[in-house]
């Protein structure tokens, strides 16, 4: 259903982003570069207060014309940015967060792997194949 | 025999090698045993050991006797380097090799060919050779390559201790290292253990001792031919996967042909290598050795190896960091960032494989795959624990159950508090932590149903978590019939996970209060009451969760009905508690308020709860905690039924309509004698009060219906609804001991005698509103005609 997803690493590089349509990939880079601000506004906006019972999924970061972007950050301050396709109906809230909750699995799954350094991008395949999965739904 | 001259190595290592063969300790040789293994060893085709038998005498003589044990083994050595055999070869040819064995022999064997390493050395032309058991004695020439002595003597050690060379850092590389030894000797080439090896004997050469020491015992304790044997048929079994069915035997062979024929290069012996009858079968050698490996790491063949140590281990194969990771999820299955013997055997062998040439698959091959019986122990253990845990509240429950009502309710509003907690959870999160922890939570509760858990996410957790819960509860039950019925649910659900899951709740409910049979035969009737239970999603977890109440009995049978109920309680007395748990839920809306289990029972959700209910399963009842004054309800219900069934007869059309609904009403207020106060049906309490026996119950409602229309409109419906609850209620408990078939088709007309009530009561109110509105129209008009009138009159 996705039509982008990318993990932002603590410091705000990209761990692994992956687009559907090839081209224009940039676009969709872009567009995840400037959500970290949103992510970053919602996360102040919460206060200090809730941190610890601070909400792993963040909901609508915001929507464009043709596409909407949700957010998701763990408690680590990995950021998953999904991109979906605003023609998509009927992807409700719930799908998302399941697909956030997927994502997070397999993120910790890549995480137990000894032979990964947290900081380095994501290679694993099975991580590819669980976000292939996810994105091939739309086409 | 022609006379031959052997060199000086020639004959050492001949009458070693002699020696080595002449088990019985006679100077005769039997063609059989070792000296077969020897000649197999030697790689040759087997017409060319026929050929050199029969050259030597041997098959003349039936034996080998020393000098045909020699001429045999020149002749191989003949062979070995391409020469045609002739017995004319055997004295004019100079400079042979000595014969190469693949097999590796005895520890003293290489002990003197290391002997005769040093003096290969001293003999240019013997250089490269090296003495024969390739497997180790390359392992020689690599150390003679580098530094002579020590090298020698280390790979001494290493031999003494393992054939398999530095196992230390690279075990996997080892019997690629030694495949290419293979190699080389069947193309006589000399330069072989210097070549490609070179660089890679350099590591293992920096083998330490210690690890070689763990690897020892079980190399020395295989007969090396055969472990070799096996290695090589890795090697000469190409990757181009006709291998996948052959046997080591089979393969053996076709290895001593292709040995013999094919080039030797570095990349075609990493492309033979490694290959398995399935490409990845572990061996028992392998799997032995993996195990040693293990157990240098981790002693405890049980434990787990870290993530670290792991990653240090396989990181010394020299495998690029990629592929090692991709090793490593393959091989972790259970992603715990540890690793168990099975999955360390399985992570080294597809070390092996990938340094062999071979590609990393996709996913875990299946001989792979741990094997799960670990985890099914811990998962049982865990489960066994977890279940306890879980039984321990439900366990509170069934007990309680028959003392007192009371206990019951305190122990239900404990598992709502529960399920409130999961609800929580799962509405709390989109984080995943929550969801492992549901999942851990959920999967080891019950082996049983662990199986038949439906894990997948769900978007209505409450209800799913109810269902679990219910799950858990029912499962611990001391009566076990639960694993009949969860074997089916699984077929269920395919249909719809959501459904499914309740079904397999409503399910493994049953399981213990009934011959559950008939439950999964009636997929239908749990889809519907599925359904039903969907559309409370929004209210309580209670309602949702409650599975359907059991099916109302016929009348025709709640006699008999009945007295079986006592007859099958009595007969399972463990049955009974559950049967007696069952009964109740099915009215849990309306009775919990006296129970104290009034949270549970919500006025508006009770109107749909129990048209849920009546429909519902016998599954429900288990929820409820009222389950006291079971027989007496039995008995009462069955004579109530039979009475109400008269009452009602006798009564307006309204009231047979509600017939159905009746005797349930009246059922379920006699099963609510106990608890009496009912804050829906005021009536019970009157009845109650009434009359002490269990008929008075019975007419109660039809008085109240007697009542004004308006005033028992709303409140028959609710009655006519608890009724059916009541009656399903009524109606499993005598179903539910009994057989499938009658189960089955008590579920199903109880579930159409619900529909048809529903139908029936719908149509009423409707009727009746109509009635309502004719009637206020008329008070209306009449009213208007009065202030028309009067007019007149005062005038």
């Amino acid at each position: 259903m996705a039509v982008c997803i990318a993990v932002i690493a603590k410091e705000n590089y990209p761990l692994y982003i992956r687009s559907i349509p090839t081209e224009n990939e940039l676009k969709f880079h872009y567009t995840v570069h400037t959500s970290l601000d949103v992510v970053d506004e919602k996360i102040s906006a919460m206060g200090k207060a809730l941190v610890d019972q601070r909400e792993l999924y963040l909901g609508l970061l915001y929507p464009t014309e043709d596409y909407k972007v949700y957010g998701y950050m763990t408690n680590s301050k990995v950021k998953f940015v999904m991109v979906v396709d605003s023609s998509n109906t009927a992807l409700r809230d719930n799908e998302i967060r399941s697909m956030f909750r997927k994502l997070h699995n397999s993120y910790t799954d890549v995480m137990c792997n000894p032979f990964y350094n947290p900081g380095d991008c994501i290679h694993s395949r099975a991580f590819d194949n669980m976000v292939t999965s996810m994105m091939m739904q739309v086409c | 025999m022609e006379g031959l001259t052997l060199s000086e190595a020639e004959q050492r290592y001949y009458c070693d090698l002699f020696s080595y063969c002449d088990t019985e300790g006679t100077k005769k040789v039997a063609p059989n045993g070792r000296v077969l293994e020897l000649f197999r060893a030697a790689q040759l085709p087997s017409e060319v050991v026929m050929q050199i038998m029969e050259l030597c005498g041997a098959t003349r003589l039936g034996y080998f006797g020393r000098s045909q044990f020699y001429i045999a083994l020149k002749l191989v050595a003949v062979a070995q380097s391409g020469l045609p055999l002739r017995v004319e070869s055997l004295n004019t040819v100079k400079d042979l090799p000595l014969p190469r064995f693949v097999p590796s022999k005895n520890e003293q064997e290489l002990r003197h060919t290391a002997l005769y390493s040093s003096d290969a050395d001293n003999s240019a032309s013997y250089s490269g050779v090296i003495p024969p058991p390739p497997g180790r004695v390359q392992v020689k020439k690599g150390s003679v390559s580098h530094d002579p002595v020590q090298q020698r003597t280390s790979t001494d050690q290493q031999e003494s201790t393992s054939p398999v060379v530095s196992p230390q850092q690279s075990p996997p590389t080892s019997p690629h290292t030694w495949r290419k030894h293979n190699r080389h000797p069947s193309g006589g080439n000399n330069e072989r253990p210097l070549a490609g090896p070179g660089p890679f004997w350099a590591p293992f050469s920096e083998a330490q001792p210690g690890s070689s020491a763990t690897g020892d015992p079980t190399w020395s304790g295989h007969s090396p031919p055969p472990h070799q044997e096996n290695w090589v048929s890795f090697a000469d079994t190409p990757p181009t996967s006709t291998l996948l069915a052959m046997h080591p035997a089979s393969v053996q062979d076709q290895t001593t042909v292709r040995t013999v024929a094919s080039a030797t290069t570095a990349n075609e012996i990493r492309r033979q290598s490694s290959s398995y009858d399935d490409p990845w079968k572990i061996t028992d050698e392998q799997r032995q050795y993996y195990v040693n490996q293990f157990k240098t790491i981790q002693p405890d063949l049980n434990g787990f190896i870290p993530g670290s140590a792991a990653k240090e281990f396989f990181t010394k194969s020299k495998l690029p960091i990629l592929e090692l990771s991709h090793i490593w999820e393959l091989s972790d299955f259970d992603k715990d960032g540890a690793l168990t013997l099975d999955e360390f055997c399985a992570a080294f062998h597809l070390v092996v494989a990938r340094k062999n040439g071979y590609d990393l698959p996709e996913k875990l091959p299946e001989s792979l795959m741990p094997k799960l019986i670990d985890l099914e122990d811990t998962a049982e253990v865990g489960d066994q624990s977890s279940e306890v845990g879980y039984s321990s509240s439900p366990a509170e429950a069934p007990p309680s159950k028959s003392p007192s009502m009371p206990s019951l309710n305190q122990t239900w509003p404990e598992l709502n508090q529960s399920s409130e907690q999961w609800e929580t959870f799962s509405e709390r999160s989109s984080s995943s932590q929550t969801l492992t922890q549901f999942d851990s939570n959920i999967a080891p509760a019950d082996p049983d149903t662990a199986i038949v858990h439906p894990v997948p996410i769900r978007m209505t957790p409450s209800k799913i978590h109810m269902q679990e819960m219910e799950l858990k509860r029912t499962g611990s039950d001391p009566a076990n019939p639960t694993s009949p019925l969860l074997v089916k649910p699984p077929d269920l659900s395919e249909e719809n996970k959501i459904s499914s899951s309740k079904f397999v709740a409503g399910n493994t409910v049953a399981d213990g209060y009934s011959s559950s049979d008939s439950y999964p035969s009636d997929p239908e009737q749990i889809g519907s009451t599925v359904t039903r239970q969907r559309s409370h999603s929004g209210t309580s977890p209670d309602n949702i969760a409650p599975p359907p109440p059991p099916p109302r009995p016929h009348p025709s049978h709640s006699r008999s009905s009945s007295l079986d109920m006592n007859r099958s309680f009595t007969v399972t007395p463990g049955q009974q508690q559950a049967g007696v748990v069952a009964y109740p839920p099915a009215v849990p809306p309306r009775p919990q308020p006296s129970q104290g289990a009034g949270p549970h029972v919500h006025r508006p959700v009770d109107a749909e709860g129990l048209i849920a209910h009546s429909s519902t399963s016998p599954q429900q009842i288990p929820e409820q905690p009222n389950f006291a004054d079971f027989s007496q309800f039995e008995a009462f219900a069955a004579s109530a039924v039979n009475e109400e069934e008269d009452e009602i007869e006798t009564h307006s059309e309204v009231l047979q309509v509600e017939k159905p609904a009746d005797s349930a009403s009246s059922l379920r207020v006699a099963k609510t004698d106990g608890r009496v106060e009912e804050k829906a049906a005021a009536s019970v309490p009157v009845n109650a009060g009434k009359s002490t026996t269990p008929l008075a119950p019975p007419p109660k409602p039809i008085r109240r219906r007697l009542k004004s229309e308006d005033e028992l409109r709303p409140e028959v419906e609710e009655h006519t609804q608890k009724t059916g609850v009541i009656a399903a209620v009524l109606a499993s408990q005598p179903s539910i001991p009994r057989s499938v078939g009658k189960d089955k088709k008590a579920i199903q007309a109880s579930i159409r005698r619900n529909k048809e009530t529903n139908t029936v009561l719908a149509r009423l109110n409707s009727e009746l509103q109509q009635q309502l509105k004719d009637v206020l129209e008329e008070r209306i008009s009449l009213e208007v005609q009065l202030e028309q009138l009067r007019p007149f009159s005062h005038l």
